[in-house]
């Protein structure tokens, strides 16, 4: 409850006919009772992983309410320039005591920064117009995978990629598959398993279609083991890049294809599944935020992550108790969306008990890379230094395997430690299937 | 059936870590449920028993001052061996980072505002400084840091009466960071040692020193790294050094939550965060399960026992409009003079009723309706959401949450195990 909701304690007269009003009719978005939540506890900068490691960096608290307040004062007040270096981790609105959107607040000052204030031309611009479109570049890299692995392997390519877009050469680019997971789908003929009542359809996202085929697959034997029907609609990117970019037009013109592809198939009775956790939250809760979209709530709604969506419709517990896999140690980060979905603690939760499985949570620290974050050459070393703290758990931890269910975090943990990366998925196909 | 547990514990502060941890004792899985951070990060860390009954301030000995409590309150409920129980159990929790089990009378410790506070749990590093000590005492506060003033605080507990000398001073940290940098970035430059700012500090306080005896500074001493922090610091100086609590953020609440975490996992019980518990199921009177929001959709989390921990009015377990107070979860009966003008009083520390806004339990911390029934036979009630206690005149609200959490927890547990 906010002050102003407490009755006033002096001044008795009645207000019984109190009617709120709009004071800003034009705004898209009213975010006015978002910034009156806030009761400054600070909380929020105290959990941002950004704010910990770079002094110059004012924190959620500014970002968010602060930043909404003084734009509105003020027309020609501008958007401070550190809204940039938000990593759009999302951790302040897990942190936030009081309800405040801090992410929404700052997806949409981010959005306005860049469309107002970023130059066009500039290398940033341009460098985060590419990143932010992952998506795009994938599927002409894809067409041609060995040579584009070759030349993006090259050192001396990542050289020019970093002096003249920006794009650190600290990083090894991820590897495209020789076959995506939509040539696989098309080639072993669509679903094997048919139901009326049982139906999913997979957002696979860009990274699991290009870069890790087998996460998807593991999807599909997984949902078919259980006896759903999957479908694989046509589909962008969920938009995550491209807010955490400001390129909130992108977003939006990916948004609605998504939207109307997905609203087609819940009319059919299908839940829409993400094994990616930053999928789901980008679907779940930036969708319904950000834009308006007819048939846009019903998918948030509807939209669940992977595992946790077995979880509340299986026994899985059930089936996992008679399995058993070779034996395996773990060290399993949970990556911040996930966290952000409650979902943080469901894999080590399930597979505990699994025969053969060691799973450790490396703790709940950021992995630091934050999608595009950790690719641009002046944020490298932030996001390394965030980093720390995972890679020293992991290296602490008895497996030399890692997991974890988002892309990003799992480019960050392989750099950082050189170890394999799986996903839950593939764990729990190996268990049931 | 998908998600089931013995005891959901719905709210993840002091009370919900207590009812669950004491839940997991009889053997019980446990899963804990909570929403966001908890109010745990803006409290100072210190756990209040008692300090004060019927005007009467500092109490020294709060178990013996229960009985002069009005009957319901929930102490009365619990009684003396409840809080005690309480106790031992936080005890096992917090070991050596905590000082005050060896006695039942109140401490009394120097706040940042440079009151006395009695109280029965401190952190150790609070620990050498309280106020029966008759040491001469420097205060020493940050330019910028407007959290604390030094001065001020020295002057009010002097006014106190505090049977030492003390005084105040204000001096630069030595690394200058931002205008509004929170205490937490001081922190971990104390405890990374960044630029040698150990021994600067030192240097900075050792002009101020003047003989005094021991040291107080704002708690931002280092987080991780705390004791080699104060002990850096008490080695250079000759004095001892310690720690005030301070407002948000609250390292030493954070730290609190810290160690109530690691316990939790300690316990293996499962942890559900980042979700709003929304309502019920039930059969033949009793809950089912808890429901839980995941953006627009529902997820039942079944259990035969649940624990209501979800705070008060702060924490929004009680939560109220313009006609009306309620428990938004269960809907419970929350007693209310209709009249809302009735709430509270004009002065800000006048006598509030909201202060005591809450459930009313039964016997056995459980919650009952306007006719006295309980609402579910499984459902008991624990902490902030508990009516009858003014816990912040009594200074009572972490020792309410223990008290309450941990019986309630027990009951749950045992209630499960049949």
């Amino acid at each position: 409850m906010s002050d102003a909701e407490l009755p006033s304690s002096t001044g008795p007269t009645a207000q019984d006919d109190f009617e709120p009003v709009s004071v800003f009719e034009d705004s898209e978005m009213d975010l006015r009772p978002g910034a009156d939540n806030c009761y400054k506890c600070s909380v929020c900068d105290t959990t941002c992983p950004v704010a910990e490691v770079d002094d110059e960096f004012p924190g959620p608290k500014f970002q968010g309410p602060e930043q909404w307040r003084l734009k509105r004062k003020e027309d020609d007040v501008e958007i401070d320039d550190s809204i940039m270096s938000c990593s759009n981790c999302m951790r302040c609105d897990d942190a936030c005591p009081s309800g405040v959107p801090l992410s929404q607040m700052h997806n949409t000052a981010r959005g306005a920064y860049v469309d107002e204030q970023m130059t066009k031309l500039s290398r940033e611009y341009v460098r985060n117009r590419i990143l932010a479109n992952y998506g795009t570049l994938a599927r002409l890299g894809s067409k041609v995978p060995r040579l584009t692995n070759f030349v993006m392997g090259n050192s001396l390519v990542q050289k020019v990629n970093e002096t003249l877009l920006g794009i650190t050469a600290e990083r090894d680019f991820p590897e495209f598959a020789t076959q995506t997971f939509r040539e696989w789908w098309a080639e072993r003929g669509g679903p094997q398993v048919r139901s009326e009542d049982k139906r999913v359809a997979y957002f696979h996202g860009c990274y699991s279609n290009y870069n890790t085929p087998e996460v998807g697959k593991a999807m599909v034997r997984v949902f078919e083991a259980f006896g759903y029907e999957v479908a694989v609609p046509r589909q962008r990117c969920s938009g995550t890049p491209m807010f955490a970019n400001g390129m909130l037009d992108d977003a939006e013109r990916a948004a609605s294809v998504n939207v109307s592809e997905l609203s087609d198939l819940l009319e059919e009775g299908y839940d829409v599944i993400a094994s990616c956790t930053s999928c789901s939250m980008s679907l779940r809760q930036e969708y319904p935020e950000l834009f308006q979209l007819s048939g846009i709530e019903e998918v948030a709604e509807n939209t669940y992550e992977s595992l946790e969506y077995l979880r509340i419709h299986e026994d899985l517990d059930g089936a996992l108790a008679d399995a058993s896999v070779d034996e395996q140690a773990f060290a399993y980060h949970a990556p911040c969306h996930a966290r952000n979905q409650g979902l943080d603690r469901q894999a080590v939760e399930l597979f505990r008990e699994v025969d053969g499985v060691e799973m450790e949570d490396v703790g709940d620290s950021c992995s630091g890379i934050s999608g595009t974050y950790g690719w641009k050459e002046e944020k490298y070393e932030t996001s390394m230094k965030i980093g720390d703290d995972m890679f020293e758990h992991m290296h602490d931890a008895a497996g030399e395997v890692g997991m974890t269910e988002c892309p990003t975090c799992s480019m960050q943990m392989e750099h950082g430690t050189g170890y394999e990366i799986k996903h839950p998925l593939q764990l729990l196909e190996d268990a049931l299937c | 059936m998908p998600i089931r547990d013995d005891v959901v514990v719905v709210g993840g502060g002091l009370a919900g870590s207590m009812a669950a941890l004491s839940a997991a004792e009889s053997g019980a899985q446990v899963r804990l449920i909570s929403h966001k951070k908890s109010t745990l990060r803006q409290a100072s860390g210190l756990v209040d028993v008692l300090g004060a009954v019927d005007g009467e301030a500092p109490i020294s000995d709060p178990f013996a001052a229960v009985d002069r409590l009005p009957e319901t309150h929930p102490y009365r409920i619990v009684g003396v061996e409840g809080i005690r129980e309480g106790l031992r159990r936080f005890d096992d929790v917090v070991g050596d980072s905590y000082r005050g089990s060896h006695t039942d009378r109140n401490a009394l410790v120097p706040t940042h505002g440079g009151t006395i506070k009695p109280t029965a749990r401190y952190p150790v590093s609070v620990a050498p400084g309280l106020a029966s000590a008759e040491e001469d005492t420097l205060l020493v506060g940050f330019r910028g840091l407007t959290d604390f003033d030094a001065v001020a605080a020295a002057d009010h507990l002097a006014a106190t009466g505090v049977p030492f000398d003390v005084d105040g001073a204000v001096v630069d940290f030595p690394i200058r960071f931002r205008d509004d940098a929170r205490t937490t970035r001081l922190a971990q430059a104390l405890d990374n040692d960044q630029d040698d700012v150990r021994d600067r500090l030192a240097e900075a306080v050792a002009a101020e020193l003047d003989g005094h005896a021991r040291v107080g500074f704002p708690a931002m001493l280092g987080d991780d790294h705390g004791p080699a922090v104060r002990a850096h610091l008490e080695d250079r100086l000759g004095a001892t050094v310690f720690q005030i609590p301070t407002g948000p953020p609250s390292l030493l609440g954070m730290h609190l939550e810290d160690l109530l975490i690691d316990a939790l996992e300690r316990a293996e019980i499962r942890l559900s965060t980042g979700n709003r518990a929304v309502g019920y199921e039930t059969a033949d009177g009793r809950l089912t399960a808890v429901t839980v929001d995941r953006r627009g959709q529902t997820v039942p989390y079944h259990a035969d026992q649940v624990v209501l921990a979800t705070g008060g009015l702060v924490g929004k377990g009680i939560d109220s409009d313009r006609e009306t107070v309620v428990e938004p979860l269960f809907d419970c009966h929350v007693p209310h003079p209709e009249d809302r003008y009735e709430w509270s009083e004009a002065e800000a520390f006048g006598d509030h009723a909201f202060a005591r806004f809450g459930v009313v339990p039964d016997d056995d911390l459980r919650p009952t309706d306007a006719g006295g029934d309980v609402h579910f036979p499984n459902l008991r009630a624990a902490g902030g959401v508990l009516g009858g206690a003014d816990v912040a005149t009594e200074k009572s609200a972490a020792g309410v949450s223990i008290a309450t959490g941990s019986y309630a927890g027990r009951r749950a547990g045992e209630e499960a195990a049949q």
